[in-house]
């Protein structure tokens, strides 16, 4: 039997280990990525005009990155690898691709969706002001176009990220007016025995935490933000603590409640179609190196590849044990539900403009239970980013208002292109 | 098929069996008549050929037994906001349907007169004033017929209005109830769900769209129906400029302007799987919709395309729907197989399945819809429309 035909659509930490585990076992992958270098979110690597060492952009995880760039350089070369293509469809077998303006369909027996993570976002007053970024734009920003998103940052929400970003910011001379973390201090303490599963990741939590008071960094936990407030962009945050109204001038917000998979889903339930990393579930870069590799090893054992089994248990392993540190980071840092609390004049849905009223409205008058309906009445979710910005948001809404399980509602369908496309299409010979 | 335990009985005057736009409209009349009417639909009210649509209000280019239809129909267009409390984003823009050889504005001249009949206007536009009039026009345009008080809608908004307003006088729709079974139960009908609803009712309306062909099978009359999969695209909200509903002779490619700026466009066929449970865009034909696309309005160019989607509708060979009563079966009605053109006609299907219900009999002429012109043809797949100006996909 020929081997069978596999594409990796994502080449961070997952898809790159499961490409080098494939072609260990002497199968070969054609990886797309959209990005123009390997490495993914975490590890981006930055333009070639760039200077300075590897330490001074990934910190800690200057090993890994590393690392990891050097095997996607060797992988080059051996495989397939498609770097700024961007995979907008895939249907019956098939995935249609764009690079430079030209269009090529790539035909498969197995896919891996290696796709990764983004911020997970929730709408409040202000969130579509000039000036406001994802924690994760805002980390793009100094990883790959060396400039902070503003003169006077402040960073809200909660999540590891929110720290991370935080400190890179300070480490970078960036100026940060406060960093606001709704969730309370109690919450970290009470996760502390399952974050020490992992001393060392919980040790650099700690640092980077410590090191904005260094900096002279004011930190607030358990904040309730009231909005972002400005004309023309952004002029102050303001929030609650406790009972007292407090707010901080600002030019910049970066704004981050953890991330959620690009996939929207935990397990592929379509024979031959793998999921690998954050895309599937988040884990961190980590879980998504091991878990990339776990895919590759589990398509090569398929393909009558030697089974190895030594290499399966000893990865088996150290995910569970970094599934239950990631256990402890959500007790530490749950995602909290702003979306069924809105002043109702809040935009939801920043493509199309819908405020969560309307969506309100649109639920009522329609007895809408389910995300599509709840699309298709309201227009949440139709525009330019089909819903991955406000999904999250707007299932919450919806699931409060209908008093369901927010599993109970559903999600949103994809449709292609996932990415807007310019017309014309390319062909896709 | 059977297997379901029944969890719940009920006892009606209609079973409707499809919660498109046709079964919501019928159950909103055949309620406002007085009857009890339960309606089961297998997913979302106008989930598929009903929400999916381009959302053309077009009489314009219809065969010719559809007009009288059509033309009763935009009379229940214009009065929604009364019937349903919602226009439906409906915008009586006109409806120009170009030719881009001159063979085609032959055709269209030919269809203008044959229609005046009907009573519906078409204007007929040369290559000057066509263009005069809509600067936006591409320069492949020689000619169009403009249908000035047609127009478009929102194809999501439609449906679940009319079942917003059947459920407030009294009907009975069940969403996400998908039918097993339906047959004749002594002088009444029985309608199986696998939700375990079991409905007793004196008349059965088959308003299934795609599936409507497994309940005309039930019944021992078979039909030989196609499933469709419209393909579907639409722009970023660009300024307003696109003034018309526009389609072309030859039906491969149709597109709008909305309120928001959007554009929507269609042409060919999307992906549909044979089980019917799902549908898909293509590529290659959303690639060849937008290359048409751009040559009708070159503007167009640059333009991002934000998303695309299909969904599952039934066609007969002839392209004509199936409506009428059964020739098997007393007080089955069927209405179902609009072939890519219901939207328009969906408001007063509902009209004439409540006529057929209520009197026996509708003031439409529906001689053409019969079930029984597939009687003994065992494949009509090639039968060519009786119509030759019929477009193909013409939402």
């Amino acid at each position: 039997m020929a081997d069978p035909a596999i594409a990796i659509v994502g080449a961070g930490p997952a898809g790159i280990r499961a490409a080098e585990a494939l072609s260990r076992h002497g199968l070969s992958a054609i990886l797309v990525d959209e990005a123009p270098k390997g490495g993914g979110q975490i590890y981006r690597q930055p333009p070639d005009s760039f200077q300075g060492p590897a330490s001074s952009r990934y910190g800690f995880e200057a090993r890994k990155a590393s690392a990891l760039h050097l095997t996607i350089k060797r992988l080059a070369t051996a495989i397939d690898y498609r770097p700024s293509t961007l995979a907008w469809n895939v249907c019956n077998g098939r995935l249609d691709t764009l690079c430079a303006g030209r269009g090529e369909s790539v035909v498969f027996d197995i896919l891996v969706i290696a796709t990764g993570a983004m911020d997970r976002m929730l709408p409040l007053p202000g969130w579509t002001l000039p000036g406001v970024y994802a924690l994760g734009g805002a980390q793009i920003a100094l990883k790959y176009q060396g400039c902070a998103i503003g003169q006077n940052t402040v960073f809200l929400g909660t999540g590891p990220l929110l720290y991370l970003v935080a400190y890179q910011y300070a480490k970078a001379g960036a100026k940060i007016e406060a960093v606001l973390d709704v969730n309370p201090a109690h919450a970290k303490r009470r996760a502390l025995f399952a974050l020490a599963s992992s001393p060392r990741t919980l040790a650099k939590g700690i640092y980077y935490r410590a090191s904005l008071g260094t900096h002279g960094i004011a930190v607030e936990e358990g904040v309730t933000p009231m909005g972002i407030a400005g004309t023309d962009e952004v002029r102050d945050v303001h929030y609650r603590r406790g009972s007292v109204d407090k707010s901080v001038r600002c030019d910049a917000v970066g704004l981050g409640f953890g991330l959620k998979s690009e996939t929207q889903d935990g397990e592929s339930t379509v024979s031959g179609v793998y999921l690998a990393g954050d895309g599937a579930g988040i884990g961190g870069a980590d879980a998504a190196e091991l878990w990339g590799e776990r895919v590759g090893l589990s398509i090569a054992a398929r393909c009558g590849r030697r089974h190895d089994a030594s290499r399966i248990a000893k990865i088996d392993r150290r995910l569970a044990r970094l599934a239950r540190f990631r256990a402890g980071l959500e007790r530490a840092f749950p995602l909290p539900l702003l979306g069924s609390t809105l002043p109702d004049d809040t935009i939801l849905c920043r493509c199309e403009s819908i405020r969560v009223g309307q969506v309100k409205d649109a639920i009522r008058a329609f007895d809408v239970v389910e995300m599509n309906r709840m699309k298709a009445i309201s227009r949440v979710g139709m525009g330019r980013c089909q819903g991955r910005m406000c999904g999250h948001a707007a299932a919450e809404l919806l699931a409060a208002e209908t008093r369901q399980d927010l599993a109970a509602v559903g999600r949103l369908r994809g449709q292609p292109p996932i990415k807007p496309l310019p017309m014309p299409w390319p062909g896709t010979p | 098929m059977t297997g379901h335990a029944v969890t719940e009985r009920l006892r009606v005057d209609v079973a409707i069996v499809g919660g498109g736009i046709a079964g919501c409209s019928a159950a909103l009349h055949l309620r406002r008549r007085g009857l009890s009417v339960c309606l089961m639909e297998k997913g979302a009210l106008g989930s598929q050929a009903s929400g999916v649509n381009f959302g053309g209000v077009r009489q314009q280019g219809r065969h010719f037994a559809e007009l009288p239809l059509a033309r009763r129909s935009r009379e229940v267009w214009g009065r929604l906001p009364e019937l349903i409390g919602t226009d439906c984003e409906f915008v009586p823009s006109g409806h120009l349907k170009l030719a881009r050889n001159e063979e085609d504005l032959a055709a269209l001249e030919r269809y203008a007169a044959d229609a005046a009949e009907f009573g519906l206007e078409l204007e007929m536009m040369g290559r000057k004033r066509v263009h005069d009039e809509h600067r936006w026009l591409g320069e492949n345009v020689i000619g169009g017929s403009l249908a000035a008080d047609d127009g478009h809608a929102n194809p999501r908004l439609l449906t679940p209005a009319f079942g917003r307003a059947a459920r407030a006088v009294g009907a009975d729709l069940r969403e996400f109830t998908p039918v097993v079974e339906t047959e004749r139960d002594g002088a009444r009908f029985r309608v199986r769900c696998a939700t375990g609803l079991e409905v007793s009712a004196t008349s059965l309306v088959n308003t299934a769209g795609a599936w409507g062909g497994e309940i005309a099978a039930a019944f021992d009359e078979p039909v030989p129906i196609e499933t469709i999969a419209p393909n579907m695209l639409v722009t970023e909200p660009l300024p307003s400029f696109i003034t018309r509903a526009v389609g072309v002779c030859g039906g491969d490619v149709y597109l709008r302007q909305v309120a928001r700026g959007n554009v929507v466009f269609g042409g060919g066929d999307g992906w549909a799987d044979s089980s019917l449970e799902r549908s898909r865009p293509s590529s290659e034909t959303s690639a060849r919709a937008i290359e048409r696309a751009l040559g009708l309005v070159p503007a167009l160019q640059s333009a991002l395309v934000i998303r695309s989607w299909s969904g599952i509708e039934g066609g007969m060979p002839d392209d004509i729907p199936v409506i009428g009563f059964s020739s098997t079966t007393p007080n089955l009605i069927h209405a179902f197989g609009f072939s890519g053109h219901g939207f328009q006609l969906g408001p007063v299907i509902g009209i004439i399945i409540d006529e057929l219900v209520g009197t026996g009999a509708s003031t439409s002429p529906l001689g053409a819809f019969d079930i029984g012109r597939f009687h003994g043809a065992a494949d009509l797949r090639h039968v060519s429309a009786a119509n030759p100006e019929q477009e193909g996909a013409k939402r």
